[in-house]
């Protein structure tokens, strides 16, 4: 009986293709065959879609623009989230409970409550159509959730790991990236994933905050919405095209994620 | 669980995040409070009103409506999303080919934007030539989501659940994955049953992972907009015009900013409340 | 309680192991009587986690058998071995009170709650926790978790051997020492067979009426910890034991005799040749070195001051060595004079013991 578990991931998995193979199904096909009738499989294969993607330049300066916004954004939003996660965890201190969840209020508006204060707000440091300034805009949402991840599973390497690793000699650095690093890898695997996929989908704050330099490929997509209604096929090969990255990057943390926490030896 | 110790210097480990994020909140977060205690008359003039919109928005019962849809609706996907989600994490491979397969695969919903999920679903679950819709109807229910609320329902959840829950297994499954070995052995010479196991083990340590999990789908389910916007419209008629959604009607479609910005803060008044009752059930067991 | 024997228990964790370097465990073949404490002494690595997990059924051996008394477990389940094993840091069932956590095993096993009852509860008053009893498990001390890790073992009447890997590595180091007395009174009192893993040597040489030593996979030395400490079968053992541990000199064979520094070095037995020369070393403890007034000269790099005794660094035609001074020994300054004892001295050739054959 136990043999037959594997059947759950299994079903949930088919369940979660069926709509992916419909988007790469129509990716490969025009948006007339789209809307006028049902095929299982392209009747007119063609790559169009994806050649106009790759040859028209706004569109793949979008997939750069978002690559780049993103990974500036993940990378600090981890960075800072390690050391406050770690004080969360194992400290206490004036406010921390009350910093603790406010953190994560940040989370609970409506992105569109923000839009028009933000553009205001970076147009008038100078940060308009940049990067950095949809980068650190997203770590309003990213941060408490990097921190709140990380703190969750910092929480469950037991303190007495660090006090033995003082004894046996190790200094705080060393301690932090040999011992509990390693020990939170499940936590920053998948901390690290989500702020790259959170930053990634986002559209309204990077819409808003950019117009050319840095148009993301979020943007771009809503072109597709020309007189003639959606232009499915264009939009169908950009949406395959956006899963592309982040798969990259579930694959890169995969080892993190699924690594068992064997506490070695001090 | 974790003797803390007293340190007021661990201010400066948290001192970089609360710059960065504050940033991000406290202007904005001025601005909607200041609007929604004015009245606006086109040309920047702006009124004093007070609580005047707080009152209106409270007393409508367009409000309630969506409040109530919007309660319905993150309680099916909560109740829906979490249990299958911790399901599907117990099950996963733990080794080999099969984890990468299984958490790429998994992830890939996640990363798509929402616009481009909605008009997925939007074609996917059409009856004529969307496949959803044409094994619905070939099946023999009488499909049809843009007419029929009940089908609308059913598709918006549906979408949701097909979008959302890897993000629950992810989770519960990097939890899970974090559990020692020697806990798994020492229940093993004690002699649990795997129902023991799950029991006194994988969900007492799942537990800080499974409130993020709730938490995160709390308050993103309640604040869902451009999913079922693109799918449905907010249709048939309002039968899935959520809480966002309707705000947005609001605001763009009267250009009142002062309701909106006062829905705004009931809306976010709202989750905050419901996020805060669900974080304190859940931690009330942690000895701090 | 049982004897434990290993009967030629190798194990490897790849599938196809190939050579010796593919073994996490080389061949074992040793037998552990009944009721005794043995130790597994050796650095991390060194595979005793791996012997231990075996026996306790957690691993199943690529090769060879294991046996309790003289029934065939190898291909038995944990909990079929009726052993019991406590961890490196605490396992506790976080949400159950402490008499759940102790009373676990036993409803598993379907006992009657009366005798349930008596034998937690006496459990309970062994380890000093019989006041703790209703309090959820989570709340409690490191000490005090293993404890109830140590208890879950305890309440059970079936067990035949109780394993240790190294489970005082978390607990505070005032703590260790009444944790290890306490360990040592339940020994007595109980009398089950007891292996314990670790790596710190104090505590195998307290516990262990014999020790096994491992080193990359091997055993090395198995004897009382006495044996270890004047007769190393291996320079591993010499420097592993002991604070600081036995020198280890660069040596040759001339004449059929050691020769060390351009001086020779009096041994108390007539060596045979040994089979090659060319890896060949002295072993002597600090202890066992004299300083007399004419002898092998040597140079005092530093002393060491450790209140009762002292550490000399001294220095023999470039190679280091310590030697053992206790309070009243005068220490010239400058130049010293010393004399090895001739029967604590040993050679080893390629790392073991070289000796008459027959002696052991």
């Amino acid at each position: 009986m136990k043999k037959m578990t594997w059947l759950i991931p299994t079903v949930y998995i088919l369940f979660l293709m069926l709509p992916i193979y419909w988007l790469v199904n129509m990716s490969f096909k025009t948006t007339n065959e789209i809307l006028g009738s049902f095929t299982l499989w392209p009747n007119n294969f063609t790559v169009e879609n994806y050649v106009t993607i790759f040859t028209d330049p706004t569109w793949f300066m979008g997939y750069v623009n978002s690559l780049t916004y993103v990974t500036i954004n993940t990378i600090i939003s981890l960075l800072v989230a390690l050391p406050a996660a770690y004080a969360f965890s194992r400290y206490r201190f004036l406010g921390d409970k009350h910093l603790f969840f406010w953190l994560l209020t940040n989370r609970m508006a409506p992105p569109a409550v923000f839009a028009l204060p933000f553009f205001q707000l970076y147009s008038s440091i100078g940060l308009f159509d940049t990067h950095i300034a949809v980068a650190l805009s997203h770590c309003l949402f990213n941060i408490p959730l990097a921190v709140w991840i990380l703190e969750g599973f910092m929480s469950g390497v037991p303190k007495e790991l660090d006090e033995t690793a003082y004894i046996d000699g190790y200094s705080f650095p060393q301690f932090f990236f040999r011992i509990f690093i390693p020990a939170i890898a499940a936590g920053i695997g998948v901390a690290a994933f989500f702020c790259f996929m959170f930053s990634w989908v986002e559209l309204l704050l990077a819409k808003t905050l950019t117009a050319v330099d840095a148009k993301p490929i979020a943007a771009t997509m809503t072109r597709t919405v020309s007189t003639a209604g959606y232009e499915l096929g264009l939009l169908s090969a950009a949406g395959t095209l956006t899963i592309v990255p982040g798969a990259f990057v579930i694959y890169f943390v995969r080892n993190y994620i699924a690594k068992g926490f064997a506490l070695g030896r001090v | 669980m974790i003797n803390k110790t007293i340190n007021q210097k661990a201010w400066f480990m948290v001192l970089p995040v609360l710059a960065l994020v504050a940033f991000n909140a406290i202007i904005p977060l001025m601005t909607v409070v200041n609007y929604s205690v004015q009245e606006t008359f086109g040309d920047n003039l702006f009124f004093w009103e007070g609580i005047k919109w707080f009152e209106d928005v409270m007393r409508s019962e367009r409000f309630h409506d969506a409040l109530g849809r919007q309660l319905l609706f993150t309680l099916l996907i909560l109740l829906i999303e979490v249990p299958l989600g911790v399901g599907i994490a117990l099950t996963m491979p733990r080794q080999g080919i099969g984890v990468t397969i299984c958490l790429v695969l998994m992830a890939l919903p996640l990363l798509i934007p929402w616009n481009v999920v909605g008009a997925m679903w939007n074609i996917f679950a059409l009856p004529d030539i969307g496949l959803l819709g044409k094994m619905l109807n070939g099946v023999g229910f009488d499909y049809n989501f843009t007419q029929n609320p009940f089908w609308a329902w059913v598709t918006v959840v549906a979408m949701d659940v097909w979008h959302w829950t890897s993000l629950v297994v992810l989770l519960c499954y990097a939890g899970l994955r974090s559990i020692p070995d020697a806990y798994y052995q020492a229940s093993k010479i004690d002699g649990a049953t795997s129902w023991q196991v799950f029991r006194y083990i994988q969900l007492p340590k799942m537990k800080r992972v499974l409130t993020i999990a709730l938490l995160l789908r709390l308050m993103d389910s309640f604040m869902i907009y451009t999913e079922p916007f693109v799918l449905t419209g907010g249709g048939p008629g309002n039968s899935t015009t959520f809480l966002s959604i309707d705000l947005v009607k609001v605001a763009l479609g009267q250009f009142d900013l002062g309701p909106a910005a006062a829905m705004s803060i009931i809306y976010f008044l709202v989750v905050l409340l419901l996020c805060w009752v669900l974080y304190t059930l859940m931690m009330r067991n942690e000895t701090n | 309680m049982s004897s434990i024997t290993l009967k030629s228990l190798q194990h490897s964790y790849l599938s196809n192991p190939q050579s010796e370097e593919d073994y996490a465990l080389r061949k074992i073949d040793l037998t552990w009587r009944d009721g005794g404490a043995f130790a597994l002494l050796g650095p991390s690595g060194c595979g005793k986690t791996t012997l231990l997990n075996l026996i306790s059924g957690l691993l199943k051996p690529s090769e060879g058998q294991i046996l309790f008394d003289d029934r065939d477990v190898t291909s038995l389940l944990p909990d079929q071995r009726n052993i019991a094993q406590v961890f490196q840091f605490p396992v506790v069932y976080d949400t159950m009170s402490v008499y759940d956590n102790l009373a676990f095993p036993l409803r598993n096993r379907k006992l009657p709650e009366a005798e349930l009852d008596e034998r937690v509860q006496r459990v309970a008053m062994m380890l000093s926790i019989q006041n703790q009893l209703k309090h959820r498990a989570s709340g409690l001390t490191a000490a005090d978790k293993q404890k109830i890790s140590l208890g879950r073992g305890l309440v059970r009447s079936d067990v035949n051997v109780m394993m240790f890997d190294e489970p005082l590595t978390v607990i505070d180091p005032h703590l260790k020492w009444e944790l290890r007395s306490q360990l040592m009174r339940l020994h007595q009192q109980v009398g089950f067979t007891m292996i314990y893993v670790t790596h710190d040597q104090t505590e195998a040489l307290t516990f262990a009426d014999e020790v096994v030593v491992m080193y990359e996979g091997e055993i090395v030395q198995i004897g009382t910890p006495e044996e270890l400490f004047s007769r190393p079968r291996h320079t591993f053992v010499g420097h592993f034991i002991g604070s600081p541990g036995m020198n280890v000199l660069p040596c040759e064979w001339y004449d059929g005799g050691a020769v060390f520094g351009g001086y020779s070095i009096p041994l108390n037995k007539n060596l045979p040749n040994p089979a090659s020369t060319s890896n060949l070393q002295l072993g002597i403890r600090p202890e066992f070195i004299r300083l007399v007034s004419e002898g092998i000269p040597a140079q005092i790099k530093r002393v060491d001051d450790v209140g009762r005794y002292r550490i000399i660094k001294a220095e023999v035609g470039g190679t280091n060595l310590n030697i053992y001074a206790s309070e009243e020994v005068e220490i010239p300054s400058g130049a010293l004079h010393l004399d090895f004892d001739p029967n604590h001295t040993h050679v080893y050739c390629d790392g073991w013991i070289h000796e008459v054959k027959g002696q052991s």
